[in-house]
């Protein structure tokens, strides 16, 4: 009866697993609909190519290296599906812990769970280096990224291992639930360094320093974006918890999930009444910032706050991002959908929200933890976009730029019938 | 045979294109056009940076008339479309040399 009750429990965790990773995978439709809406059309097609394939990318190179490096285990996956001994190993082990322990699950649900955090991840840098960037240059990078640069970073954090074998992050006090730091700072970070090098689109900043708006073509579309970010990050947070299978368990991830919700409102409202307080109007591009900042402040502490903090925190956010895009333009770092603000800037203000309401953190271990991910990811990207800047070049011609990155890199518009 | 451009606020264009049917005009091309004259465009705000529309969006319609029907033709126009603000468009007539129906091959003033 006990081993019934047990299985019972690691096919519900097993499954909850799944179905969150299956919301994360949809963020990726989230992330694509906003980028898509957020850019001109003549560079959709490619900003939509870029999303997908990243997203295969991702999948695979964590398949073939990236998780080993993560958590250990073989390369390519091998072993994964488990053998005879599994079963009873697993019984054992959960019956040692009182039913109540440690969660226990399929190691392939683990995976998908993981691997769609590593997409996540790179595609934040999609939306920062649209419109003028080559599309292979892209996904390249993105074959280190996913496969190494993520990997390296997220096994000295989730996965526990000293930085460089000298020290530990967990033992100097950090934490980082599910990755407002460990996935969306390093995003930002891969981000900025690529903007760095590639430079603002053509026309963006006039001589005297003007900025000139590039409006984008469909916000129907990045509203919808929006939207379904705002609901996959349930599976992102929810997910995160790792185990359903008990009432102490069921009782975390519904907290998540209130909070989760409840920031993201927050930083909506926050965004909403900063941007009609410094423009007199409500931009809705601003608006939705203002939810996914919340979105990304709340992440690395989605269960402890109460729902007026996790409220409150998200308004922050929503003020911070707004502030951060006015600021990036000022200091010329073009960011067609405010990418590096949203998840880097909010990012790092999120890990640094955890030790105000959990006590197993410490400022200084989230200012550890978010120093060695910067540094790392961002020298590193810096590095594998400076080789592939000096190999290949990874921006388009002016020519290509004005033309549209649909024609010079997918050869296809997104929108053909339209009379320009 | 004259060829009458009238570039107009897009939503006269029911009422013009009733107008003329009244008094006899047969045919119409209409085309979706921007442009400006006195009136000036309006600022719109995109991520904290204002930038100025300067082309506002217009409709051009072309008739072709025989000479007597010139001055109706100018008049119903001018009526219709007229709001009294700025922007209300301009109107040319310049004179057309041949005229051909595709489908019998008639000239002239037989084919308007």
């Amino acid at each position: 009866m006990q081993n019934q009750i047990f299985e019972l429990q690691y096919a519900l965790d097993t499954f909850y697993f799944l179905i969150c990773g299956a919301l994360v995978m949809w963020m990726a439709a989230g992330f694509a609909m906003l980028e898509a809406g957020l850019v001109r059309s003549k560079n959709t097609t490619e900003i939509l190519a870029k999303n997908v394939g990243l997203f295969a990318i991702a999948c695979t190179m964590y398949m073939i290296c990236g998780y080993s490096f993560m958590y250990g285990g073989d390369f390519f996956l091998n072993g994964i599906a488990g053998n005879e001994s599994l079963v009873p190993d697993a019984l054992a082990a959960s019956a040692e812990n009182g039913f109540g322990g440690d969660s226990v699950y399929s190691t392939a649900s683990d995976f998908f769970f993981q691997v769609v955090f590593v997409a996540t991840c790179m595609s934040i840098v999609s939306g920062a280096v649209a419109e003028r960037m080559k599309l292979w240059a892209f996904f390249a990078f993105a074959v280190v990224m996913t496969g190494f640069i993520y990997p390296m970073e997220g096994g000295w954090t989730w996965g526990g291992n000293d930085v460089f074998g000298l020290f530990n992050l967990g033992d100097l006090g950090f934490s980082d639930f599910a990755g407002s730091g460990i996935v969306h700072m390093a995003g930002a970070a891969a981000a900025l360094a690529g903007v760095l090098l590639l430079g603002a689109r053509k026309g963006k900043y006039g001589k005297n320093g003007e900025v000139r708006a590039i409006p984008g073509a469909n916000l129907p579309l990045a509203t919808l974006g929006t939207f379904i970010l705002w609901m996959g990050w349930f599976g992102f947070n929810g997910g995160s918890v790792l185990k359903l299978g008990d009432i102490a368990s069921a009782n975390s991830v519904a907290m998540v999930f209130l909070n989760t919700n409840a920031a993201a409102a927050g930083g909506a409202i926050g965004a909403l009444v900063l941007a009609r307080l410094i423009f007199g109007r409500a931009d809705l591009t601003m608006l939705l910032n203002g939810a996914l900042a919340g979105l990304v402040a709340i992440t690395a502490e989605p269960l402890t706050p109460t729902p007026l903090l996790a409220t409150i925190f998200g308004m922050m956010a929503g003020i911070i991002v707004v502030a951060s895009i006015l600021a990036m333009d000022k200091i010329k770092i073009d960011d067609p959908v405010g990418a590096i603000s949203v998840h880097g800037v909010v990012g790092f203000f999120g890990l640094m929200l955890v030790p105000l309401t959990n006590p197993s953190a410490t400022f200084l271990g989230q200012l550890a933890g978010a120093g060695v991910i910067f540094f790392w990811v961002f020298i590193c990207s810096l590095i594998v976009w400076s080789i592939l800047k000096a190999v290949f070049g990874i921006r388009i011609s002016e020519e290509e730029e004005y033309e549209g990155a649909d024609l010079s890199e997918c050869g296809q518009e997104a929108y053909p019938e339209f009379v320009k | 045979m004259k060829l009458i451009t009238a570039i107009l606020k897009p939503f006269k264009l029911d009422d013009v294109r009733e107008a003329l049917s009244e008094i006899g005009v047969k045919g119409v091309t209409v085309t979706e056009v921007k442009g400006f004259g006195r009136q000036k465009g309006h600022t719109e705000l995109y991520r904290g940076a204002e930038y100025v529309v300067d082309f506002l969006p217009k409709v051009k319609v072309e008739v072709a008339v025989t000479d007597e029907m010139v001055d109706p033709a100018i008049e119903a126009i001018t009526r219709i479309a007229s709001t009294g603000k700025i922007g209300d468009g301009k109107i040319f007539v310049t004179p057309l040399e041949q005229v051909i129906r595709i489908r019998t091959g008639e000239t002239g003033p037989d084919a308007i």
